[in-house]
């Protein structure tokens, strides 16, 4: 059976049609050809295809395609601004936290997740909110590095703010 | 497999009855990464969490109850679950990842059944009723008389899970979780152990219950923990023998994860850290 499914991706009204059994991940791949969600594992334990699912950090391999009518989902496309890149993407970049990239995704929405919820998080604390995302190139002590420079960013931000 | 997503219980309950090849699920973290591995999925996949009732948590004077679909998130991030029931919490902080939490489900966890399931020493200490919607009405049972084996429930295809409910803790009590794996993160219990313990005015335990699981086919309350321990400061001889009990009571199987000599040890070890650290929150001295 196939449903079509409205809801909104990036900010952006969208409609399609699925297959009741696809996956959230496939309806974003295949039918909406946002790419960058990536598929790794496709049963949870990898976090490349993480993507926010009304605000909240989902494995979009774990959710049915029709389960997201009428909800709110993000993925890493929707981080930047036309102009600029998101400030994690940018933190990514310049502290060197990708290698082949087929990870990033995942991460950096695994990050804003975390920063959205938490502008200050410490290292233990940015180590937990990525436990649910494998990178096998870097390490993961620059992917680290980066989100926790992004978080010092937005603190001192935030002091300039306040003053 | 048509996906429905029924807005009420009657709703839910009438097409079930009318099609039996259906399958309740919630946050689908079991049934998806299952049907991955093969297994085939059900004719009609029926989503709960539209469903109000189960979606929720909610506490009055007496009763906590936790609608049986409501996100692992949910739990952790509710203070006043966390200061009365710290183990439950601390068990649905415990199912994978921060992606996983926000759909992980306490009512699909123990339906799912694994003995390994975290979530399950925890409810069974603190003593949760289920309460069951089946085309015949509702009816409560202890969460006990669900988990059958290994994948097992004593649910047939149209019942399904509410909410569960229990009593909330009197001063003076409090309840832990610890599980044993061997990583940090993203594993599944070698062995998980679940404690409530009452202490008095004075500091003595008045009343210990513990619960282990990933130790048999389903839970296992260890008998004889209250004697143990009752009228004691909490002395390293009164948890000894409560480590005992427990290493003498269980059935556990080597696997790749551990073999059963390894489980009874874990067992005996984690026994005495849960029981002290539910002692601890309830007020005893340490
Ligand atoms: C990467 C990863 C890591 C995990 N780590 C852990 C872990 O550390 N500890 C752990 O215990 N589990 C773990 N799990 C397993 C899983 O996340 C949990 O068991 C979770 O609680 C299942 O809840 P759910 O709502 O997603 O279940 P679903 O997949 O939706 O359902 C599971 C089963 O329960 C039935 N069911 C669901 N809700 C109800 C209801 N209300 N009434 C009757 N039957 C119902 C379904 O029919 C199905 O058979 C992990 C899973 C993944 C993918
Ligand atoms: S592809 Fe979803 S977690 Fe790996
Ligand atoms: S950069 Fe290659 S997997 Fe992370």
């Amino acid at each position: 059976m196939k449903t079509h499914v409205t809801c909104s991706v990036n900010g952006d009204p969208v409609e399609f049609l699925v297959d009741d059994s696809q996956t959230l991940l496939s309806a974003l791949r295949d039918e909406l050809k946002l790419t960058g969600v990536k598929e790794g594992c496709g049963t949870g334990d990898c976090g490349a295809c993480s993507v926010l699912l009304n605000g909240e950090l989902t494995c979009s391999c774990l959710v049915f395609a029709p389960e997201v009518q009428n909800s709110q989902v993000v993925t890493v496309e929707g981080l930047a601004d036309p102009d600029n890149l998101h400030p994690l993407q940018a933190a990514f970049l310049e502290g060197a936290a990708l290698q082949c990239g087929i990870c990033t995704p995942g991460f950096l929405v695994a990050a804003k997740a975390l920063l959205d919820r938490n502008p200050t998080p410490n290292e233990k604390e940015v180590r937990y909110a990525i436990a649910g995302n494998l990178c096998r190139c870097t390490g993961y002590d620059k992917i680290v590095r980066s989100i926790l420079d992004v978080a010092a960013d937005l603190a001192s931000e935030s002091e300039t703010v306040g003053e | 497999m048509p996906y429905v997503a029924p807005s009420t219980i009657d709703e839910a309950c009438d097409f079930l009855r009318s099609n039996p090849g259906s399958r309740v699920f919630a946050g689908a973290t079991d049934i998806l990464p299952q049907s991955k591995a093969g297994r085939r999925l059900p004719e009609f996949l029926v989503d709960l969490k539209r469903i109000p009732r189960l979606t929720g948590l909610n506490v009055d004077d007496k009763l906590w109850r936790i609608g049986a679909s409501t996100p692992a998130a949910h739990l952790t991030r509710d203070s006043r679950l966390s200061g009365e029931f710290p183990g439950l919490v601390e068990a649905a902080g415990l199912i994978g990842s921060d992606q996983i939490q926000t759909r992980a489900s306490l009512g699909g966890n123990l339906c799912n059944a694994s003995p390994a399931a975290d979530t399950g020493p925890s409810l069974v200490v603190n003593e949760f009723s289920a309460v069951i919607a089946s085309p015949e009405g509702e009816r409560t049972v202890p969460v006990t008389a669900i988990t059958t084996g290994p994948g097992q429930t004593s649910l047939t295809n149209d019942e399904f899970i509410v909410e569960f409910l229990a009593d909330r803790p009197a001063a003076g009590t409090s309840d832990a979780y610890q599980r044993f794996t061997p990583r940090t993160e993203m594993d599944i219990a070698v062995v998980g152990a679940g404690a409530r313990v009452s202490v008095g005015p004075t500091g003595e335990v008045t009343n210990a219950d513990l619960v282990l699981g990933a130790v048999a086919p389903t839970t296992v309350p260890i008998v004889g923990i209250s004697d143990a321990l009752v009228g004691r400061s909490l002395d390293e001889p009164g948890l000894e023998r409560a480590a005992d009990l427990a290493k003498e009571q269980i059935e556990p199987i080597s696997d790749k994860r551990g073999t059963r000599d390894f489980r009874i040890h874990i067992a005996g070890v984690l026994t005495k850290r849960v029981l002290r650290t539910a002692a601890e929150r309830a007020g005893a001295e340490s």
